[in-house]
């Protein structure tokens, strides 16, 4: 690490409101080239992260630097860092896009002189240029949403925070969103949330999985966690989960439809063996027991369903 | 930024039909009047005023009431050109894009509402040249009549003030637009009820705006006038300004 800061450094975020906690002790450290996939349930907390983290909502607690300006102290230095698209992209429908960028740059900050070369840039790099001249409002919503991630790159900020961008499109336009922001992360870095998790997969080199407000799994996609071991199991005469869940060395245990269930394991030998050994003697007719390869999708129902079940 | 973010706003409002139509509606109903005083005077005022010493002229029989109705009008107008300033922003969820953006709160309310100010200014263009006008059949009272647009200038500025102020309480327009009319038309109904023989009050007076644009329509410019208006303005603005800093920091 050294002296250089990191691109973006989050300590021990909270939100709350009223009477319900929306997200606490959350923290990140992202670098450049790196894609951050958000992953949760809805409600989970991931747009108030994100609006925490591009400072448009100030949180409870904890601190926020883009490249070691603090975003809370010096928000107009900070800001001039990172790029925005909500999970609504903010459009005007009665400009055309030529138009809304140059605002978008405008306020930014961008000299007026830089002005038509950063609108050239990015209405090319989101293929935007057929369409530069038309009403917004006359958009298909795949073109609205390459407008809005337009609007948060167009400064060139180091960081780019996108909610949910590929809510609402078809197959065809979520697959020029996904590759124009694996383009993105050539230059920036970028947080993408989302709750499809083929998404964070297709696009993603890191991965936090929320719930209920707090990161409850976080990793680096296509790295194993050492010494655990996923098996599928199919019951015939299935007991109450609970009762999976205390037979020795299973850590998770995951129904993902009646008598079939997904488990984490510590110890591959003793706990199949005791596992094998509980269903003879309760009778829970064992009908299979097989190794799974870990899937971001199997992490993500252990994680998440083992956090809300009881 | 203030002046990026009042350009901005401005050349937005004449993108949309309402600004246009509400110019030309307000333009035609004013043009209407003026005809009307001017008539009035000619046929009705001006034999009798011309054997009075000092009588008033025609800057007090036609162009005082003309700014007075004009006052009335934009009452009614007001409402529809404040409502969508914030109201639509969390609408379409663009406070995002103001928020996250190296701009402060302070600078995005001040640009929205001098960007409302340059409307006012080229919507009472027409009205000032048709007043003007009257300079080429009679001698005028440039003083009187700098003073009734002052006075009109500054009341409007205060309504736009408290419209702005109002569309951040709501998603919707329309409800922004209907908050801002019952402010607006509420200290009216002060300045009537003030008046009113039988219930004068000087605080219903004082507190409404039309007291004070009248005292500056009459071609008294008291400072006290112009502070109320100053003040009124500024502490809607700064009441906007505590509203958006909230919303970020409570959500």
């Amino acid at each position: 690490m050294g002296n250089h800061p990191s691109l973006l450094q989050a300590e021990g975020l909270a939100r709350n409101y009223d009477r319900h906690t929306a997200v606490q002790d959350y923290h990140l450290t992202l670098e450049k080239g790196e894609i951050l996939g958000l992953l949760g349930p809805n409600g989970a907390g991931k747009s108030t992260t994100l609006r925490m983290l591009s400072g448009t909502l100030a949180p409870s607690q904890g601190r926020i630097s883009i490249k070691g300006i603090d975003l809370l102290e010096q928000p107009r230095k900070a800001k001039r860092e990172l790029g925005y698209l909500p999970d609504q992209p903010p459009l005007y429908h009665d400009l055309t896009v030529e138009e809304y960028l140059h605002y978008c740059a405008g306020l930014r900050g961008m000299k007026k002189s830089d002005l038509p070369g950063a609108i050239e840039r990015v209405t090319e790099t989101c293929a935007l240029g057929d369409v530069r001249r038309r009403l917004i409002g006359q958009l298909s919503m795949g073109f609205q949403q390459r407008v809005g991630i337009a609007q948060a790159i167009i400064h060139e900020p180091d960081l780019v925070i996108l909610d949910e961008p590929t809510t609402g499109l078809d197959p065809i336009q979520i697959n020029a969103i996904r590759d124009l922001i694996r383009k993105l992360a050539e230059d920036h870095a970028v947080i993408l949330s989302t709750h499809i998790l083929s998404e964070v997969e297709a696009v993603c080199n890191r991965v936090q999985i929320i719930n209920e407000g707090r990161i409850v799994h976080e990793t680096r996609l296509g790295n194993n966690e050492p010494g655990q071991v996923y098996y599928r199991l199919r019951l015939g005469n299935p007991p109450e989960t609970s009762c999976i869940r205390a037979v020795r060395g299973i850590q998770a245990v995951t129904e993902q439809y009646r008598g079939n269930y997904l488990l984490r394991l510590d110890d591959e030998e003793d706990s199949l063996k005791a596992l094998t050994r509980a269903a003879v003697q309760h009778g829970w007719g064992l009908k299979a027991l097989c190794p799974e390869q870990e899937s971001l999708e199997q992490t993500f129902m252990l994680k998440v369903f083992q956090e809300t079940s009881p | 930024m203030i002046g990026f973010i009042a350009r901005f706003e401005f050349r937005r409002l004449f993108l949309s039909p309402l600004a246009w139509t509400l110019m030309a509606g307000l333009q035609f109903i004013l043009a209407l009047l003026f005809l009307v005083f001017l008539e009035n005077f000619i046929t009705e005022l001006q034999p009798k005023l011309a054997v009075i010493a000092d009588a008033p002229g025609a800057t007090d029989t036609v162009i005082a009431p003309l700014l007075v109705w004009a006052g009335i009008l934009w009452l009614g107008v007001m409402p529809l050109l404040t409502m969508r300033s914030f109201s639509e922003e969390r609408l379409y969820q663009r406070q995002a894009l103001l928020m996250s953006a190296p701009v402060s709160i302070t600078e995005v309310v001040f640009g929205k509402y001098l960007g409302l100010l340059l409307f006012l200014i080229s919507a009472l263009l027409p009205l000032l040249v048709t007043t003007a006008s009257l300079s080429l059949g009679t001698s005028l009272d440039w003083g009187k009549l700098s003073a009734g647009f002052l006075g009109l200038f500054l009341m409007l500025a205060s309504f736009s003030a408290a419209g702005l102020f109002l569309s951040t309480l709501s998603r919707q327009p329309a409800l922004a637009a209907g908050l801002t009319y019952g402010l607006l038309a509420l200290l009216f109904v002060f300045f009537v009820s003030g008046k009113s023989q039988g219930s004068e009050s000087a605080l219903f007076i004082y507190l409404s705006h039309f007291g004070h644009f009248l005292s500056l329509n009459s071609g008294l410019v008291h400072s006290s006038d112009v502070l109320y208006f100053v003040l009124f303005s500024t502490g809607f603005l700064i009441l906007t300004v505590q509203r958006l800093d909230s919303e970020r920091r409570n959500g």
